[in-house]
């Protein structure tokens, strides 16, 4: 027998039988199967919010509506107060509707009344997306006893 | 008549373009009565106090105690405790006891601001000294480089803070003249005690200002400043020393 004849054989037993898919063809569809049905089952764990990750609880706050647009303040609540606490700090300025009182006053915990703590406002979604939290290191994390919110 | 009529028009316009003109100049000069929240601290104002030491009380610390309460400050006499405000005894050869208080000089020329590697250390425009907590690291310069031993490090972490006075482990602080509130026009914490407890000894006014009570105090009686050597020009100054 010689190579040629051998090389035949190869391609004969490797042939799929009549009308059957590939081995790799089959093998492709059952990890789609597979894929999909994990990804519904991800998509179906959001929607219940049945994950490993605890999601941050957001307590709506005290009034209406917060002083920005939720969405800007979401993104934008550390620049509006980094710069609000140079102008106070610096230049005295004390108005309140940046000042971070003002936020504490409106979203500290009905039950805590604090905005630290596994249910407080703040915390809860700094420990969500791990960001250190450094502000409540030195400044009191609940309100001033007599202390008024300012309305946007 | 029409011509009256222009004239008047033009003294009425020029009257208000001149009040125009001057209004933020005169707004920054009155401001050390009050000033609204949005305005910054006016450059016009040198905050300072006065302490007549003829009527300061030996043995009497309600203006420690009004800090203490007033900036949540500890309160105990461990070095390492926190002191924005101290009551010193002085004993004369014959054994007159004399006391004073002690506290941040709110110099002129702060050495504190002047050895401070980040800026954190800062003359605010009114005068008042101050520790801006969000750049200090903790270096303890300042410490060293005032005369007067008028600052504090927090050395271990603190909890239930003033809301108005944050203050936390690993920053440097001192006497703020009670910051929070002068820019709400109200007197300082130890001088509002000094009063309550029925001394007077302590006097807290605009020095820039010939017209206020400090002022006209200052020219009539004579007045010390502690180390006036070192030409730091501290803001507090101590009558009968």
């Amino acid at each position: 027998m010689g190579p040629a004849s051998a090389g035949r054989r190869a391609a004969q037993l490797h042939r799929p039988p009549e009308g059957g898919p590939t081995w790799a063809a089959l093998l492709t569809r059952l990890l789609t199967i597979a894929a999909t049905a994990l990804s519904a089952g991800a998509i179906a764990a959001d929607m219940g919010a049945v994950t490993r990750v605890p999601l941050p609880r957001i307590e709506a706050g005290a009034g209406e509506r917060c002083v920005e647009a939720t969405a800007y303040m979401r993104r934008n609540h550390m620049e509006v107060l980094k710069h609000h606490r140079d102008e106070t700090v610096r230049d005295g300025i004390r108005t309140t509707q940046h000042s971070l009182a003002n936020c504490i006053t409106c979203h500290a915990g009905r039950k805590t009344g604090r905005v630290t703590g596994s249910d407080g406002f703040c915390s809860s979604c700094h420990s969500y997306a791990g960001v250190a939290l450094d502000c409540f290191e030195c400044h009191a994390d609940r309100p001033a006893p007599a202390m008024a919110a300012t309305k946007p | 008549m029409s011509v009256d009529l222009d004239r008047r028009k033009f003294l009425w316009d020029s009257a208000a373009l001149a009040g125009i003109a001057l209004a933020p100049g005169i707004t920054l000069y009155d401001l050390a009565q009050g000033r609204a929240p949005e305005i910054p601290a006016p450059k016009g104002v040198r905050w300072g106090l006065l302490v007549d030491m003829n009527r300061c009380e030996p043995g009497c610390d309600a203006c420690v105690t009004a800090c203490d309460s007033e900036n949540g400050l500890p309160g105990g006499k461990r070095p390492t405790d926190a002191q924005w405000i101290r009551k010193i005894e002085l004993k004369d050869v014959r054994g007159r006891v004399r006391s004073l208080p002690m506290m941040c000089q709110h110099c002129a020329h702060p050495p504190c601001v002047d050895v401070c590697p980040t800026g954190a250390s800062f003359k605010r425009a009114d005068g008042i000294v101050l520790v801006d907590r969000h750049t200090c690291i903790g270096c303890r310069y300042c410490m060293m480089a005032c005369p007067y031993g008028a600052r504090s490090f927090v050395h271990e972490p603190v909890t239930d803070q003033k809301p108005e006075v944050p203050r936390g482990k690993g920053c440097v602080e001192s006497c703020t003249l009670c910051v929070h509130r002068i820019d709400r026009d109200r007197i300082p914490a130890c001088v509002e005690a000094c009063a309550t407890a029925g001394h007077k000894a302590l006097l807290f006014g605009d020095l820039s200002d010939p017209q206020s009570e400090i002022s006209q105090r200052i020219a009539a009686v004579a007045t010390t400043q502690v180390r006036a050597d070192l030409r730091l020009d501290p803001g507090v100054r101590y009558a009968g020393l």
